[in-house]
């Protein structure tokens, strides 16, 4: 049965806004997992540390180089994700429609590559 | 809005619609046939005009459906008026806990022990799981018709029968919540072993079965049993990438690449075994525990089989079965004693336990193979496959037999176990 990430993308301005109302944000949050899970579509949910204090390593040069903090010049910037299993990308969509998500951030819906599956841009 | 974007909505919704009808009206039947009504004219209307809340859209379309439906049956008056006065209450979706309770009301009722096998099967898979009959039929390979009288004559019986829509009362709790287990347990097996047809596994009607269990056990997290059923489910699952080949053809537990087994699902077990596990082992956390023991071994050899032979044994004490005793048989073989086994088997034979299932000669056939009485052996898998309403699996019962002709290597059994 297809896998679908729904990936939370907030700015600087949605983050500010969800810390504002963070006990509100916690316990939506929180009543939206217990509807995934009594719907029996939940597989896994978390969500991310402040991406300040995240750490890339590029690999555009020779050798891998570490910087501290976000993610580039990326304004909207991963900030957790649900894993579901569903039946269709329309049902994940559905759901990800109900994430009490605040004014200003984005979801994205991704499938879960299957295992047999041909990696993207692999294909001739 | 297009007709996959309603059936989303409507696999999402279905269940609390229909609980939140049947609690407003006190009909399931009524309620049922309400909310597919009103699955029927969102098909025709989103399409022209998408709503802004769909799922509030739903559910009020459904309710006026009923109030129609009771105001038809002039008989019912009382019941319309209680229903007008009380339009405001069906909006019960602030209250998660009540809605929770109703959807698991739903599972009670469609799996009560008024209805057959058969009708259980078909209503959970309808009502809670909100599939169409079309997606019924096509899961278990039987005309639409056939589903369609199904669901008609169990929401008459439960008509009939008078049964309340309310959680069973707590002396009857266990046993009805043993049955709606052993319903999601069919759905399951349908899905990961096909009893007929020419596919082995049916991985859409195993997931509705492991979907409608997390539901369960999200709604009741104190029951172990539950979780026992669900990491059986997450378990079993696990290994359906490696269990057949390409061409369809299954692969037996032992010669599977178990590197394809899905980490994820068995993680998923695992931790489903371990809830399930507070409060001793029944029957499905058994079972689960057995298939635990598999995940964690690098290989048919070196399998942990004295273990498994201790949990089929404790098994067979808190749930006795034929098909229990076989599969002893199957683990005492592994573990290396194949004649031990055999006197299982025919102890089985000698009682006319499992008459006319092909496991018995499967597994038979199999022991006699490892003892090197191959004539009597390749006799016993021709009759497996006879007996065998599965294509997939005649096919490799009659390889397996021809393949006795030309040589003595020794297969391994494990037709049971896969």
């Amino acid at each position: 049965m297809p896998r679908y990430m729904l990936i939370m993308r907030g700015t600087d301005e949605s983050n500010a806004a969800m810390m504002a109302s963070i006990d509100e944000a916690m316990a939506a949050t929180g009543r939206f997992i217990e509807d995934m899970m009594k719907a029996g579509v939940l597989l896994a949910a978390e969500g991310l540390d402040d991406p300040a204090r995240g750490v890339v390593v590029d690999f555009g040069g020779e050798t891998p180089v570490v910087t501290d903090g976000p993610y580039g010049e990326t304004r909207e910037l991963f900030g957790g994700y649900f894993l579901i299993e569903v039946a269709t990308g329309e049902e994940a969509v559905e759901w990800a429609t109900r994430v009490p998500a605040v004014r200003g951030s984005k979801i994205e819906i991704r499938r879960v590559a299957e295992a047999d599956e041909v990696p993207p841009g692999s294909r001739a | 809005m297009d007709t996959t974007d309603v059936e989303a909505v409507w696999r999402v919704e279905s269940a609390r619609i229909v609980a939140a009808l049947t609690r407003l009206t006190g009909d399931f039947g009524l309620a049922e046939d309400a909310a597919q009504e009103a699955v029927t004219e969102a098909l025709t209307s989103w399409p022209r005009a998408s709503p802004a809340n769909p799922a509030g859209w739903l559910m009020a379309a459904a309710r006026r459906r009923a109030i129609d439906t009771i105001r038809r049956r002039a008989a019912l008056h009382d019941r319309y008026a209680l229903l007008a006065a009380g339009a405001e209450t069906a909006e019960r979706e602030a209250d998660p806990d009540g809605i929770g309770d109703d959807v698991l009301a739903l599972m009670f009722v469609s799996c009560h022990p008024v209805l057959s096998r058969e009708a259980r099967v078909a209503l959970t898979l309808r009502v809670v799981g909100g599939l169409s009959s079309e997606e019924i039929a096509r899961a278990f390979l039987v005309p639409v018709p056939t589903v369609q009288a199904r669901i008609t004559r169990a929401k008459k019986t439960i008509a009939a029968a008078g049964v309340p829509f309310e959680l069973p009362p707590a002396h009857e709790r266990r046993d009805r919540l043993a049955g709606v287990l052993s319903v999601l347990y069919v759905i399951f097996t349908e899905g990961s072993t096909a009893t007929s047809g020419d596919r082995l596994l049916r991985p859409d009607v195993a997931y509705e079965a492991i979907r409608l269990t997390r539901t369960l056990a999200a709604l009741q997290p104190d029951e172990p049993e539950v979780h026992g059923l669900l990491a059986l489910c997450e378990l079993t699952a696990a290994r359906f990438p490696a269990r057949t080949a390409p061409d369809g053809t299954p692969i037996l537990l032992d010669a599977q690449d178990r590197r394809s087994w899905d980490p994820a699902a068995i993680h998923r077990g695992l931790t489903a075994l371990a809830r399930a596990t507070k409060r001793g082992l029944g029957p499905y956390a058994l079972q689960a525990a057995i298939a635990a023991v598999h995940t964690a071994a690098p290989s048919a050899e070196a399998t942990d089989w004295d273990r498994i032979v201790l949990l089929y044994e404790a098994l067979g004490r808190v749930a006795p079965s034929p098909l229990v005793d076989l599969n002893r048989a199957v683990a005492v073989a592994m573990a290396g004693d194949p004649a031990q086994a055999l006197v299982i088997v025919d102890a089985l034979i000698a009682a006319g336990r499992l008459p006319g299932s092909h496991l018995v000669p499967t597994v038979r056939g199999e022991l006699l193979t490892r003892l090197g009485r191959l004539p009597e052996a390749r006799a016993e898998l021709e009759t497996a496959a006879r007996l065998c309403a599965n294509d997939r699996e005649r096919t490799v019962l009659l390889r397996k037999a021809a393949a006795l002709d030309f040589s003595d290597k020794c297969w391994r059994s494990g037709i049971v176990e896969a």
